[in-house]
């Protein structure tokens, strides 16, 4: 048996400091020992007694164990312990036993029961997800709250049982957690400022993994010289550098020299120039446009790429018109590219790391989306036949005349078999009328015979009157009389069932009962065939359940109003009839087990 | 069940579309000749005419080759008098009879086993696509149903047909009325009245039949509300299987079409789809379809 002893102070309250002393533990009941020989707080108690366990959090200020007897007063045995590890190896094994013991209520004393040496099943280590998934279905469903508390509190099941059935329904919760994607910050990280020395002529520029990803976002020339050039014709640092310094000569406000520098450096030379995917994108876009809805977008419109009203960066005010290639961005150009890239929303989800993968990740991306994308050809018909189906003005049409469908009669025997001589030799035998049919009248005399009626009534007209008095009072009387003895067993309406037609508790009691019964049944049928004494004790506890529903039902069944006594008999049929098979079938097993076993002391077969 | 709201109409206006069943094979046998059953049923349509003014009547004649409308209340020609119109129905009737006998004799050699039940699917589509030409005529109609005067038994080969039927006029919300006249109980129209809400009767007296009509069947949709009319105490909603038409409590059923066999089929014969699952029996599958 194991034995656990630790040193701990017991106390009766979590304010007062506690009676130091050392706790020792088995599977049957826990001792408490204080240091002080003096002292009359001498614990020994049974685990029987204790009913749960509660425990203070980790890293909180005091590791408390409290061994609760009375789970609604919360009174109890608090120990605390001096660090969160012996806590919670204490913790775990009252756990341990705890579930050992509630597992098992009511152990057979037979030596008949076949038993295991792995005794009753070990209570599940429970993480906490687990429980908070449990208890939340347990508060949104009533019905499944109803028969936790039914069975699972009165000890019939456990509750690894209870929820053995359910995985499907605390399987779902794990869908709901899949993680939001935070989108790019509405931050212009792309636009970077140095952070000037005052004493020193150096500029300095930060460069943060999120930073760079901005900027291939919004910047794709930047990005596909990054991606020809790194690490082929210059090292990273290097590119950096010459984009910070482009950058820097943009804020200068000093065209010419930009314009010097552009013209020595090639790549630096790219990051003044316009951006001119970003131009191919923005005409394409343009081209796109539903002109149902636009008819006049054109280059015009492209807010994102082409200068605007010249607000520059920095407040700056642009007077002097530059023949250079050198591209002056303005304000709103910068506003405009950033809210596009951010409302398209982070398309990788890579770790910002190196930064050569995250180039290559969003190259990538950007061709699946190309990729994706129509032809332009096609794309042009679509818009064109749009465009012819939106100018037309109803009112103007000719009204048209409705269309017919043609009617199209398939042949029935590709649909159905209409075997007229099978119909007819499963038929043979049938009789109708009151007179015996002569199946020997041809067809001509039938048609024949329906003829000469139907001449009869043309020559003597309608009778007067069309029918007897008493003819007519018997047929109501009767109709009367049927109709008022069908009221009292169908009901006013006939879509009403049985079940509305009773009252409403005797309704919700049947009810209730209904599930119960498929709750028990379930786990009685699937503990079959017994194997361990671990089912044989939970077929017992199910079958004493099982017997006390039956009792209620046979209660109700007699009880019941005599207007309802035949329904009721009716719905309450087949319950007991369920239970009567689960029944049969326990005794069946209880025989044959006892007739096994009969046979085996000493290994004599008398 | 309430049928389609008649906009602008009053709520008790009704339109009748009655099917008579014409086998003579059944009445020839039957114990109600076929003049007297006329004599019921006649007065009957005249007093559904005269309940209310825009009352319409509609008559079709089931017959074991063909149906074909007999008499229509809201044609031009037909007058109000009652005589003209009971003179006018029997000498359509006559027609039609012969027709069908014609065409009977068409098909048939005379050698073979002779039809003994009723074109029953073929006048319930008669019925509805007249039904659905005057709701597609303008907004306000009378409130549609369908009465069937039926004798002779069901003809298993026609569920499917019927079932369709019953399944449109469902939809429709055109309640579908039955007065058996026969000697046994008809699992049909059992069904249509169960599932369409009409009114199934299996009359006791037949020499009352037209007090039955009268009393049960005359009855606008509207004023069904807050009668009280009789009901079947259960219904046979059994099936007839697809094979060999006979009527089944157990059998196979396709997952794909949801057609019925009373056998275990390789191939299901409506939809063609084939079952490769092994049949769970040892029985040898069914070759013959």
């Amino acid at each position: 048996m194991a034995v656990i002893s630790v040193a701990t102070r017991y106390k009766t309250t979590v304010k007062e400091p506690g009676v130091p002393g050392v706790l020792k533990m088995n599977e049957e009941r826990f001792v408490f020992v204080p240091n002080d020989p003096r002292s009359l707080m001498k614990l020994n108690v049974e685990f029987k007694n204790i009913k749960g366990h509660k425990f203070s959090k980790d890293g909180s200020k005091q590791a408390l164990l409290n061994l609760t007897q009375d789970p609604e007063k919360g009174t109890g045995y608090i120990f605390e312990f001096d660090n969160f590890t012996d806590r919670n190896s204490c913790r775990d094994f009252v756990g341990r036993v705890l579930g050992k013991l509630q597992s098992v209520p009511g152990r057979p004393n037979e030596q008949s029961v076949p038993e295991k040496s792995a005794g009753a099943p070990l209570p599940e280590q429970l993480s906490a997800i687990e429980m908070e998934r449990r208890i939340k279905l347990l508060r949104e469903d009533s019905e499944l709250l109803r028969l936790h508390k039914q069975f699972v509190l009165s000890g019939v099941l456990t509750e690894s049982e209870f929820w053995a059935t359910r995985k499907t329904l605390l399987g779902e919760d794990t869908t709901r957690m899949t993680k939001q994607r935070p989108g790019f910050k509405s931050a212009m990280l792309a636009d970077v400022r140095p952070s000037a020395d005052g004493r020193t002529n150096k500029v300095t520029f930060s460069l943060t993994p999120e930073i760079i990803q901005q900027i291939f976002a919004e910047k794709p020339a930047v990005h596909r010289a990054f991606l020809n050039l790194v690490p082929s014709k210059m090292s990273e640092k290097d590119f950096w550098t010459k984009y910070c310094r482009a950058e820097y000569l943009n804020r200068t406000r000093n065209a010419v020299v930009a314009a010097a520098e552009a013209a020595e450096d090639e790549e630096l030379a790219v990051f003044l120039k316009h951006d001119d995917i970003l131009a191919n994108e923005a005409r394409r876009k343009i081209r796109r446009v539903d002109p149902t809805l636009d008819m006049e977008a054109d280059e015009g419109d492209d807010y994102i790429h082409l200068p605007d009203h010249g607000i520059l960066r920095d407040a700056q005010k642009d007077t002097a018109e530059t023949e250079t290639e050198v591209s002056r961005r303005t304000l709103s150009q910068d506003l405009n590219r950033h809210a596009a890239v951010v409302l398209e929303g982070r398309a990788l989800d890579v770790e910002l790391g190196d930064t050569r993968t995250v180039a290559e990740a969003l190259a990538w991306s950007k061709q699946e989306l190309l990729s994706k994308e129509k032809s332009e050809e096609n794309v042009n018909l679509e818009k064109q036949e749009k465009v012819a189906r939106m100018t037309e003005l109803e009112d103007l049409q000719a009204p048209r005349n409705p269309q017919y469908a043609s009617l199209c009669i398939k042949d029935p025997r590709e649909y159905f078999d209409s075997q007229q001589a099978n119909a007819l030799r499963a038929l043979g035998g049938t009789e109708f009328g009151t007179n015996s049919l002569d199946l020997n009248l041809s067809k001509e005399e039938v048609y024949r015979h329906l003829k000469e009626q139907i001449s009869e009534a043309k020559s003597r007209g309608l009778r007067n009157p069309i029918i007897r008095p008493d003819t007519a009072l018997k047929v109501f009387s009767g109709l009367s009389q049927h109709l008022s003895s069908t009221r009292f067993q169908l009901g006013k309406n006939s879509q009403e069932s049985a079940l509305d037609r009773i009252p409403h508790r005797t309704k919700d009691d049947l009810m209730h009962h209904w599930t119960s019964i498929q709750e028990l049944l379930r786990h009685f049928w699937s503990s079959y065939p017994i194997t361990t004494a671990g089912l044989y004790n939970k077929v017992q506890r199910v079958k004493d359940a099982m017997g006390q529903i039956y009792q209620k039902l046979q209660e109700i069944k007699e009880s019941s109003q005599s207007d309802f006594r035949h329904q009721v008999s009716l719905l309450v049929q087949p319950m007991l009839q369920a239970l009567d098979a689960a029944f049969a079938h326990y005794d069946s097993e209880q025989q044959k087990r006892t007739a096994k076993s009969g046979a085996k002391p000493n290994g004599f077969v008398r | 069940m309430a049928s389609a709201p008649s906009k602008l109409y009053q709520d008790d206006v009704s339109l009748v579309v009655a099917l008579l069943d014409t086998n003579p094979f059944f009445w020839a046998a039957a114990s109600l000749p076929f003049s007297e059953f006329l004599h019921h049923v006649i007065p009957f349509i005249n007093s559904l005419l005269l309940l209310n003014q825009l009352n319409r009547v509609v008559l079709i004649a089931t017959g074991t080759s063909s149906c074909g409308y007999i008499f229509d209340s809201g044609d031009g020609n037909a007058s109000g008098n009652s005589n003209a119109v009971c003179s006018g129905i029997i000498k359509k009737l006559e027609d039609f009879v012969g027709k069908d006998s014609k065409i009977g004799k068409g098909s048939n050699g005379d050698g073979t086993r002779p039809a003994i039940s009723s074109l029953l699917s073929g006048s319930l589509s008669l019925a509805l696509c007249y039904i659905q030409r005057i709701f597609r005529s303008g907004t306000r109609h009378p409130q549609p149903r369908i009465l069937c005067l039926q004798g002779s038994p069901d003809g298993p080969e026609q569920y499917v047909a019927v079932m369709n039927s019953i399944f449109s006029a469902q939809r429709l919300m055109i309640p579908i009325d039955s007065c058996i006249v026969g000697a046994q109980h008809s699992a049909f129209l059992q069904q249509a009245s169960y599932i369409t809400g009409g009114v199934y009767l299996k009359p006791q007296q037949l020499d009352g039949l037209f007090q039955f009509l009268a009393a049960v069947f005359a009855t606008d949709l509207h004023s069904r509300n807050f009668l009280r009319l009789p009901k079947p105490a259960g219904v046979d909603l059994r099936a007839s299987c697809f094979c060999h038409k006979k009527t089944i409590d157990m059998g196979y059923v396709c997952s794909v079409c949801l057609s019925i066999f009373c056998k275990y089929h390789k191939k299901c014969s409506t939809c063609g789809s084939e079952f490769n699952q092994v049949a769970p029996d040892s029985t040898i599958p069914d070759q013959k379809h």
